[in-house]
C-alpha cells in the first residue's frame, strides 16, 4: 500500500533568483517544480519578465509590503487565495498585509500551470512552502549581516526580524540587501503547531471585486479596437460546411465583417448582440460527412459491448470465471449514464491579437500552456511570440482544459487581422461542448460460504475508457479475484475531462452495487465495507492508492455524524464511501417524504483531504462539490439525435436550484498528512448517497441517471418499505 | 440606429443601439458596465439580474425602449464601495467560488429583502430559486441572505 505523494527534489538554488526592483523593493522568482535553465538570468523589473524562467512571484516593497503572484488559475477552487497563503506562512507575513495578482504569464517552461485533478495544493504543497521560507531566511541573513551578529540569533513575526537584543527590522528595511544575498540552500519549514495562517479560514482575495462588480472574468475583458466574433458551428456532430450565404447577415447594421474558417464561420460586430445577431441571419448550409449518432444508438451500442468479447484489461487478479462457477450466489447490475455538457455558466470565450510580430492571447483557460503551443503550431509561429494572459474563470469543471475556442479566437483574428474576441453564447456552449461521455458500467460479484469472492468491473464507454489508478481503487485489494476490463466505441462527438472524469458516474455504479450485495449477502451494508477494507490492510500492492486505515476512520465519523442507523422514523438513509483525488470521503444521505414525494433534505460528508490549507475554502468547495453530484445525478440529461444536441438552454437543460439543494454538513478529518485533492472528491459518492437513500425510501433501485427521467422508480409505496 | 436615454445608477446616458438590443449587452457594450452577467439570454439564470425600479429583472430579456425613463440600479451602483448589508453578508459567509453568479445574486437576495426584511426559510429559497449557481454555492447563498436579514433588521 502506498499512499503516493508527489516527490519533488530540487536545489532552492537553481529555482529562485532575486533582484532589486527599479521602483525599489525587492523581486523573488521561483519556479515550482523544475530548476531554472542554467542561461536563465534574474529579472530585472516586473515590466521587462519574460516568464520564461519563473512562474511564481514574490515582490516585498521598501515598505515591506508583499504582492504574491499566483501561478495557478482559478477556477472557483479557491487556489488563488490558498497557494499563497503557503507561501505567506513560511514567509512569516501577517496575511492581512498580502496581495495577491493572478501571475500574468507566458506559457513556455514551465510546470503545471494547470488547474485540474485536484492537484494544485497537494503538488504546491512542498515547493510554496520551500519558497517562503528561503525568502525568509535571505531576509533574516540580511538583517544579521547590518547587525553583525549571527542569523540564528534571529526570529521572525508578522514581518519583523528581532535580534538577540530586542532590536528589530521590518523586511522592508532590509529588502535591498536580502536582493544581493545568496540563495541559502537550506531552510528550516515550521512546524504544524506553529503554523498561523495554514489551518485558518481565509477569505477568498477577489471578495471585494466580486461582490462589487468589477470586471474580473474573461468575458468582462476589453481593449481597444477588439471585435466580438459570434460563431457559427456544424449543427450536428459528422457534419461540415456545404455552403453559405453572407448577404442577410451583412444587411445588419454593425455587422462588420464575415469570417469562414476551416467548417466555421465567425460574423464580426463591435458589439456581442450584433454579432450574435448576425450569427443568425447567416443562411449555411450544411452537409454530412460521417454517421450522425444519436442517443438510441450509443445506449445498443454500449450495451453490445458489455455483452460482447472484446475488452481491454486494466487489472486483473486470481480468477473472477473460476470464482463465478463455484459461487453460492451472483449478482450482475448494469447501470447507465448520459452525457453531460460542463455548462460553466460564463460561455467559452476567449480574446485574441494575432499580429506579425506577436500574438496576444487574453482568457479563462485552465491548460494555458498546452494551449499556445497549439496556436503557436497551427498558425505556424514561433511559441515564443504568443503572450497569453488568464483571467479569472467563470467554472472550469474541466471544459477549460481545452482550448478550441482560444484557436478559434486565433483563427479569426489572424484571417480578418483584427483583435477578435469569441463569444459562445449559452446554445453555442452546450451544442460546442466537449461532454463527459455516455457511459454504462456492468458489476458482478460472486459470493461464497458468505465472502465476496470475485469483483468484475466491465466499462463500456464513448471515445475513452478510464484511466491511470482508477482501476486499483476501492475495491481492488480488498477481493481475491478482481478485475476491470473497458471498451469504448469511437464516436465524432467530442468528449472529454468532466469534473471527476469517471468516478463521477462509476462511485455510483459501484456504491450501489455494495449497497444491493450486502442486501443480498443479509448483512449490514456499513460492516461489509469495512470487512473488505480489513483484507487491504497491510497489502504489499503497491499500486493500491487508497489507505484502507483512512478510509476506516472516514467510514466510522460518517456513522458517527450522521447518526446512521438511529434515523428518527420517517427519514431514509443510504451510505457511501469512496476514494479518488488522493482523499478518501464517505457521505450519508437523508431522504424524508414530503407530499408523498422523496425528498434529499440533507447529507452528511465526511473528508479526508489531509492538512486543510484553507478550512473556509474547502468547506465552500466540499459542499458545491456535494450538491453539484446530487443535481446531475438528479436532473443532468443530455441527449442527442442525429448527431444534434437535444438540450440548447437553461429551459431544456435541467441545474439544480437552491430549492433542491440539500443542507450538507461537513466534518474535516484531522491529521499530518499532507493536502490532497478538495474540487473533485466530493462530488462522485452524492449520487450513490443519494440513491441508496432512495432505495430505503422507495423500495426502488435507481440503475440509470439522471434519477428523474424515471419518476415511476421515484414513488413511495402505500406501505413503506425500510431499508 | 435609434437613440435611447437609459438612467443608470442614478446617471442619465444615451445611447445608440438597434431597438432590439437587450438592455444587457447595453450595460456591458455600451456603458462599461460588466457587473451582470450573460448566463442564458433568455431569462433562466439569473446573472444578468439587475433593479428596474426597485424590482429585481432579468436585463437579458428588457430592451432599451422598455427600460427607458425607469431607475435602473447595477451592482456597480447598489452601493459606492460594496457597503451595502447584501454585500457585506456575501463578504461575511465568503460566499463565491467561482464568482461568476454572484452579482446576480446579491441583486435578486437586495431587491427581495427590501419587499420582505425578514424572510422564512421558505421564502428565502423561493426568492432565490430563479439564480443558477453552477458551482452549487448553494447553501451559502442561503446563510448569506439570512445574516442580511439579521444585519438589515
Ligand atoms: S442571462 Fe439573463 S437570466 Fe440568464
Ligand atoms: S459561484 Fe460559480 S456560478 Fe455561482
Amino acid at each position: 500500500m502506498s499512499t503516493s505523494k508527489p516527490s519533488i527534489t530540487f536545489s532552492r538554488r537553481d529555482f529562485m533568483r532575486t533582484s532589486s526592483l527599479a521602483s525599489g523593493g525587492i523581486l523573488i522568482g521561483f519556479n515550482l517544480f523544475t530548476a531554472c535553465k542554467p542561461e536563465a538570468k534574474p529579472p530585472v523589473d516586473l515590466a521587462s519578465l519574460n516568464y520564461n524562467d519563473f512562474n511564481a512571484f514574490i515582490k516585498i516593497a521598501d515598505n515591506g509590503a508583499v504582492t504574491i503572484f499566483s501561478p495557478n488559475p482559478e477556477i472557483g477552487q479557491g487556489v488563488k487565495t490558498s497557494m499563497p497563503m503557503l507561501i505567506a506562512e513560511e514567509l512569516d507575513v501577517s496575511w492581512d498585509k498580502v496581495l495577491v495578482e493572478q501571475g500574468v504569464l507566458d506559457t513556455n517552461n514551465y510546470t503545471r500551470q494547470v488547474a485540474g485533478g485536484s492537484q494544485s495544493i497537494r503538488f504546491g504543497w512542498e515547493p510554496l512552502r520551500q519558497t517562503g521560507a528561503t525568502a525568509r531566511q535571505m531576509l533574516v541573513n540580511a538583517a544579521a549581516a547590518r547587525w553583525g551578529v549571527d542569523p540564528s540569533e534571529c526570529s521572525t513575526s508578522e514581518g519583523v526580524i528581532t535580534n538577540g537584543a530586542g532590536e528589530t527590522l521590518g523586511y522592508g528595511d532590509v529588502v535591498k540587501d536580502a536582493a544581493g544575498m545568496e540563495v541559502p540552500d537550506k531552510v528550516k519549514l515550521k512546524k504544524k503547531s506553529e503554523y498561523k495562517i495554514i489551518g485558518k479560514d481565509t477569505w477568498n482575495v477577489d471578495l471585494d471585486k466580486i461582490i462589487t462588480g468589477q470586471p474580473l472574468f474573461g468575458l468582462d475583458y476589453k481593449k481597444e479596437g477588439m471585435l466580438i466574433a459570434s460563431v457559427i458551428r456544424p449543427p450536428a456532430f459528422g457534419q461540415k460546411l456545404d455552403s453559405y450565404d453572407e448577404s442577410a447577415a451583412k444587411q445588419i447594421e454593425g455587422v462588420l465583417d464575415v469570417v469562414p474558417f476551416g467548417d466555421k464561420i465567425a460574423v464580426l460586430a463591435k458589439d456581442t448582440w450584433t454579432a450574435m445577431k448576425g450569427k443568425k441571419a447567416l443562411d449555411v448550409s450544411w452537409k454530412d460527412d460521417s454517421k450522425l449518432e444519436s442517443t438510441a444508438d450509443h445506449d445498443r451500442i454500449l450495451t453490445g459491448l458489455l455483452d460482447g468479447k472484446e475488452f481491454q484489461t486494466l487489472r486483473a487478479d486470481g480468477d473472477v470465471k473460476k470464482a463465478f462457477a463455484s459461487a453460492d450466489k451472483v449478482l450482475e447490475r448494469t447501470y447507465e449514464s448520459p452525457f453531460l455538457p460542463h455548462n460553466c455558466l460564463e460561455p467559452m470565450n476567449f480574446y485574441a491579437d494575432v499580429r506579425s510580430d506577436k500574438i496576444h492571447l487574453v482568457g479563462p483557460i485552465q491548460t494555458p500552456e498546452r494551449t499556445a503551443q497549439e496556436i503557436a503550431e497551427k498558425l505556424g509561429r514561433n511559441p515564443d511570440e504568443i503572450h497569453l494572459e488568464m483571467t479569472r474563470m467563470g467554472g472550469g469543471f474541466g471544459r477549460r482544459l481545452y482550448g478550441d475556442f482560444a484557436m478559434e479566437a486565433a483563427e479569426i483574428s489572424s484571417k480578418a487581422g483584427k483583435p477578435v474576441k469569441v463569444v459562445f453564447s449559452r446554445e453555442d456552449d452546450m451544442a460546442a461542448g466537449i461532454y463527459r461521455p455516455a457511459i454504462k458500467y456492468r458489476i458482478k460479484a460472486a459470493v461464497k460460504d458468505g465472502e465476496v469472492t470475485a469483483y468484475h468491473l466491465k466499462e463500456a464507454s464513448v471515445n475513452s475508457n478510464m484511466y491511470g489508478l482508477i482501476p486499483n481503487f476501492f475495491p481492488a485489494g480488498a477481493i481475491e479475484n478482481y478485475q476491470v476490463d473497458v471498451a469504448k466505441h469511437d464516436s465524432n462527438i467530442t468528449t472529454g475531462a468532466w469534473r471527476a472524469p469517471y468516478t463521477n458516474f462509476l462511485a455510483f455504479a459501484e456504491q450501489s452495487f455494495f449497497d444491493e450485495l450486502a442486501e443480498m449477502m443479509e448483512v449490514d451494508r456499513v460492516q461489509l465495507r469495512l470487512d473488505l477494507l480489513q483484507n487491504v490492510k497491510g497489502t504489499t500492492d503497491e499500486r493500491i492508492q487508497y489507505s484502507p486505515e483512512r478510509m476506516e476512520e472516514v467510514i466510522k465519523t460518517a456513522v458517527e455524524k450522521s447518526g446512521w442507523g438511529n434515523q428518527p422514523d420517517g427519514v431514509y438513509q443510504g451510505f457511501v464511501n469512496y476514494y479518488c483525488h488522493n482523499s478518501h470521503v464517505a457521505e450519508v444521505a437523508n431522504v424524508e417524504i414530503e407530499d408523498g414525494m422523496p425528498v434529499v433534505k440533507k447529507i452528511t460528508c465526511v473528508v479526508d483531504c489531509g492538512i486543510v490549507v484553507n478550512p473556509l475554502g474547502a468547506m465552500n468547495q466540499i459542499e458545491g462539490g456535494v450538491i453539484d453530484g446530487v443535481g446531475h445525478a438528479m436532473y443532468g440529461d443530455f441527449a442527442f439525435e442525429k448527431g444534434v444536441p437535444q438540450s440548447g438552454n437553461f429551459d431544456s437543460y435541467r441545474l439544480i436550484r437552491i430549492n433542491e439543494a440539500p443542507e450538507v454538513e461537513v466534518h474535516l478529518m484531522e491529521n499530518d498528512f499532507s493536502p490532497t485533492g478538495l474540487g473533485e472528491p466530493t462530488l462522485p459518492p452524492a449520487g450513490g448517497a443519494v440513491a441508496n437513500a432512495l432505495k430505503a425510501a422507495t423500495g426502488k433501485r435507481l440503475y440509470k441517471q439522471p434519477f428523474t427521467k424515471y419518476p415511476e422508480l421515484l414513488t413511495v409505496p402505500e406501505k413503506e418499505i425500510i431499508g | 440606429m435609434p437613440t435611447y436615454q437609459i438612467k443608470v445608477n442614478g446617471t442619465s446616458r444615451s445611447v445608440n443601439v438597434s431597438e432590439d438590443t437587450p438592455l444587457l449587452w447595453i450595460l456591458r457594450d455600451h456603458l462599461d458596465l460588466v457587473g451582470a452577467k450573460y448566463g442564458c439570454g433568455i431569462a433562466q439564470c439569473g446573472a444578468c439580474t439587475v433593479h428596474l425600479d426597485g424590482q429585481a429583472v432579468r436585463s437579458c430579456v428588457l430592451t432599451a425602449a422598455q427600460v427607458e425613463n425607469k431607475e435602473i440600479t447595477t451592482i456597480e451602483g447598489l452601493s459606492k464601495d460594496g457597503s451595502h448589508p447584501v454585500q457585506q453578508a456575501w463578504k461575511e459567509v465568503d460566499v463565491p467560488q467561482c464568482g461568476y453568479c454572484q452579482a446576480g445574486q446579491i441583486m435578486t437576495a437586495a431587491a427581495f429583502l427590501e419587499k420582505n426584511p425578514n424572510p422564512e426559510s421558505q421564502d428565502i429559497k423561493s426568492a432565490m430559486q430563479g439564480n443558477l449557481c453552477r458551482c452549487a454555492s448553494y447553501s451559502r447563498i442561503y446563510k448569506a441572505v439570512e445574516k442580511a436579514a439579521s444585519n438589515m433588521s
